[in-house]
């Protein structure tokens, strides 16, 4: 499904030039549950954001479906993030003025669907996640862990068939942490592709594969122990 | 799409209640500002009579004191003439269409019934006066060439009298008392304000209302009525002859004259005549400066009373630099709002909003603190308008603050705030999409 290969990306400030990204290959199959794994600085984020079309890589190859993305201008990257892609962030990043239902149906307002189907679909959404009865709450009046899972219901809204998460269970304490964990895990079994990048070696290690990404380049995991994936990165940060 | 992005940007317009409300303070009182300006600057640069503006022409004999500087433009004469110079042209066969002569006089109206008199200005004028200005009539009409050499008693009342004697009905032929004087009323004017009021644009008296009164001049003579307005006298009157017959007679100018030129060759026609009437003064001892006679057409007219004067032209520009201070600081305004809207904008990008959504987006939120904006500015412009009402006796008829006004208040301010708009909106609609993940 997600196939990068070469992909290189350089930032360029006018002091420095930060190679983010050294020739990264990577690919993800349809259905997968990925782990993305690494010390700070090694370039997680970057490819989440080249693999979400947030960015465009400085060189190198992305395949989405088949398709080469790597060279899209603005309007389709962005209808392709809007129809393929969900996002899950690690400080949720609900629009704190809108309320649960709103939020949800952010995504779904650049599809142009008619007012009734996005509320038939916000609702169901807002159900998963177990918030259905509370759709005019503002995030403020959430827990943490409550808005994670309005932020996953944004995330499933549009119906993507791949799931971009950046540490989302950073900011909650791991009873939270577990219970959206569990949700992820039941959207992969439905089928959604997800990719997540963490620090937590417990949860690194329930999903299919994990793919450690040092210095720009990824390398695969072999299934290890999740004390022994934090060894390895430990080692791997001197 | 466009209700959403509305809503988007009430809420978030009440997001950030302060610096929004300074944006549409800003804008307001720039656009207020310049409203007023605007519409002083309008209403006195106005053409009064547009469809016969080109054919109506002020005399001007310049019958000074010959020891004064020598005459180069019209300005630099009286914009009135004598009674006798006045009465002169006006009973000689001219090659004009038609020719008034007039002055500013005042009498007290005494009601019928136990209404208490009160007074009012009264225009002492030729029955010429109606059909050259084109004045409208309610009920009856103007007198007669007939009433004017009778001097007879006779009057047209405005509207505004009439509502106030007559409870608005036809009062043709019924009886006006003027002091101990009675008329009868031959018709009444329907709502009549010439801006500015060309046909008597003394200095500060082009803003003022229409007289509600209009009396055969010869009557007024005969009633020995005094001028209100402006006189000027260069040598004092003749010390032998009554008071005010001495007046009459004198080099003292107090009196308006107007001619009605309707081709060019009327036009040359005319002031050939003027030039010889002046000739022929000058044999009698009169006119002691060179000839000199103008005749200047209303919008000409309107420039040698400096009835646009040169402050209002300044006011309008510097106004218009307020403006665009006040919209420079709107951008700033805007910068500072929008920086505050990375985390919203990389969201929506994330979302799948594309830079042109983003941008329409907060486009309509710049649009919409542009028309409130516009409002706050028609109320500010009201607020001006009515202190230079109060500033300056005669201004009353300066504003109306009305539907066109409002509407040009909001469509100058949105569009001003639009263009204020323009580069904080754009630039926040490049911002990066990555933003949201980087900066965590
Ligand atoms: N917009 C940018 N401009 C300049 N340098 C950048 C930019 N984004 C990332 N970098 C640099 O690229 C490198 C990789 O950053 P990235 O955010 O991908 O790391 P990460 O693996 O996600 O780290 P962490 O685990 O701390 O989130 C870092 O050295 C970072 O400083
Ligand atoms: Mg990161």
């Amino acid at each position: 499904m997600l196939k990068m290969s070469q992909i290189t990306k350089v930032y360029r400030t006018e002091l420095v030039e930060t190679h983010a990204l050294q020739g990264l290959d990577l690919h993800v199959e349809e259905g997968e549950f990925v782990a993305i794994t690494g010390p700070s600085g090694s370039g997680k984020t970057t490819f989440l954001n080249i693999a979400g079309l947030l960015e465009s890589p400085t060189s190198g190859a992305y395949l989405l479906d088949g398709e080469d993305v790597s060279r899209l201008n603005d309007r389709a990257r962005s209808r392709i993030r809007n129809e393929k892609v969900g996002f899950i962030f690690q400080s949720f990043n609900l629009i704190p003025d809108l309320n649960l239902a709103d939020n949800v149906d952010v995504p779904l307002r650049y599809r142009g669907w008619s007012a009734a189907r996005r509320r038939d679909i916000v609702g169901k959404m807002l159900d998963r996640v177990g918030l259905g009865a509370r759709h005019n709450y503002l995030p403020s009046q959430l827990s943490g862990g409550q808005q994670q899972r309005v932020a996953i219901a944004r995330a499933l809204a549009g119906q993507p068939r791949f799931l971009l998460a950046d540490e989302p269970t950073g900011n909650l304490d791991s009873e939270m942490a577990e219970a959206v964990m569990g949700l992820l895990e039941t959207i992969n079994e439905q089928g959604t592709t997800i990719v997540m990048v963490t620090h937590d070696p417990d949860l690194a290690h329930r999903a299919h594969r994990n793919i450690h990404i040092l210095d720009g380049q990824a390398s695969d995991v072999p299934d290890l122990a999740p004390g022994n994936v934090m060894q390895f990165s430990e080692s791997l940060r001197v | 799409m466009f209700n959403y992005y509305l809503r988007l940007a009430l809420s978030s317009i009440r997001r950030t209640p302060v610096l929004s409300a300074l944006m549409v303070l800003a804008l307001g009182l720039g656009i207020g500002a310049f409203m007023t300006t605007f519409t002083v600057y309008h209403l006195m640069s106005g053409d009064p009579i547009p469809h016969r503006s080109d054919m109506l022409y002020a005399v001007q004999l310049d019958n000074w004191d010959p020891n004064r500087p020598p005459t180069e433009s019209a300005r630099d004469v009286r914009a009135q003439l004598t009674w006798q110079d006045g009465n002169n042209l006006v009973l000689a066969d001219t090659p004009a269409t038609r020719q008034v002569h007039m002055y500013g006089t005042g009498a007290v109206v005494v009601p019928e019934g136990n209404d208490p008199p009160f007074d009012e200005s009264v225009r002492a004028t030729w029955h010429s006066f109606f059909p050259m200005f084109d004045v409208p009539f309610l009920y009856g009409g103007p007198w007669g060439q007939a009433e004017d050499e009778a001097r007879a008693g006779v009057a047209v009342i405005g509207r505004e009298l009439n509502d106030k004697l007559f409870n608005g009905e036809n009062s043709v032929g019924r009886d006006l008392q003027l002091d101990d004087q009675h008329y009868r009323v031959v018709g009444v004017i329907d709502d009549w304000q010439p801006m500015p009021r060309f046909y008597h644009s003394d200095w500060g008296r082009a803003f003022e209302d229409t007289e509600q009164v209009f009396i055969p001049m010869n009557r007024a003579i005969d009633l020995q009525m005094g001028q209100r307005g402006n006189t000027n006298c260069w040598k004092m009157p003749d010390e032998d002859l009554p008071l005010f017959e001495g007046f009459l007679k004198s080099e003292c100018v107090f009196t308006q004259f107007w001619a009605e030129l309707e081709t060019p060759q009327q036009v040359a026609a005319y002031k050939d005549y003027l030039d010889n009437y002046v000739r022929g003064q000058k044999a009698i001892g009169r006119f002691e400066r060179p000839l000199a006679t103008f005749i200047s057409d209303v919008m000409e007219w309107m420039d040698v009373m400096r009835v646009v004067r040169d402050d209002n032209r300044v006011l309008l520009r510097l106004s218009f630099l307020f403006l665009l201070v006040c919209v420079l600081n709107t951008v700033g305004l805007l910068m500072a709002k929008f920086m505050g809207k990375g985390g919203e904008v990389a969201l929506r990008r994330a979302m799948g909003a594309s830079r042109r959504q983003v941008f329409q987006q907060n486009l309509i939120e710049v649009g919409l603190i542009g028309v409130l904006g516009g409002l706050a500015g028609a109320g500010l412009a009201w607020l001006g308008l009515r202190a230079v009402e109060n500033m300056y006796r005669g201004y009353q008829h300066l504003v109306h603050l009305d539907a066109v006004m409002l509407l040009t208040a909001i469509a100058t301010a949105t569009v001003f705030a639009v263009l204020a708009g323009m580069y904080p909106v754009w630039r926040v609609s490049r911002l990066a999409p990555a933003g949201l993940l980087k900066t965590q």
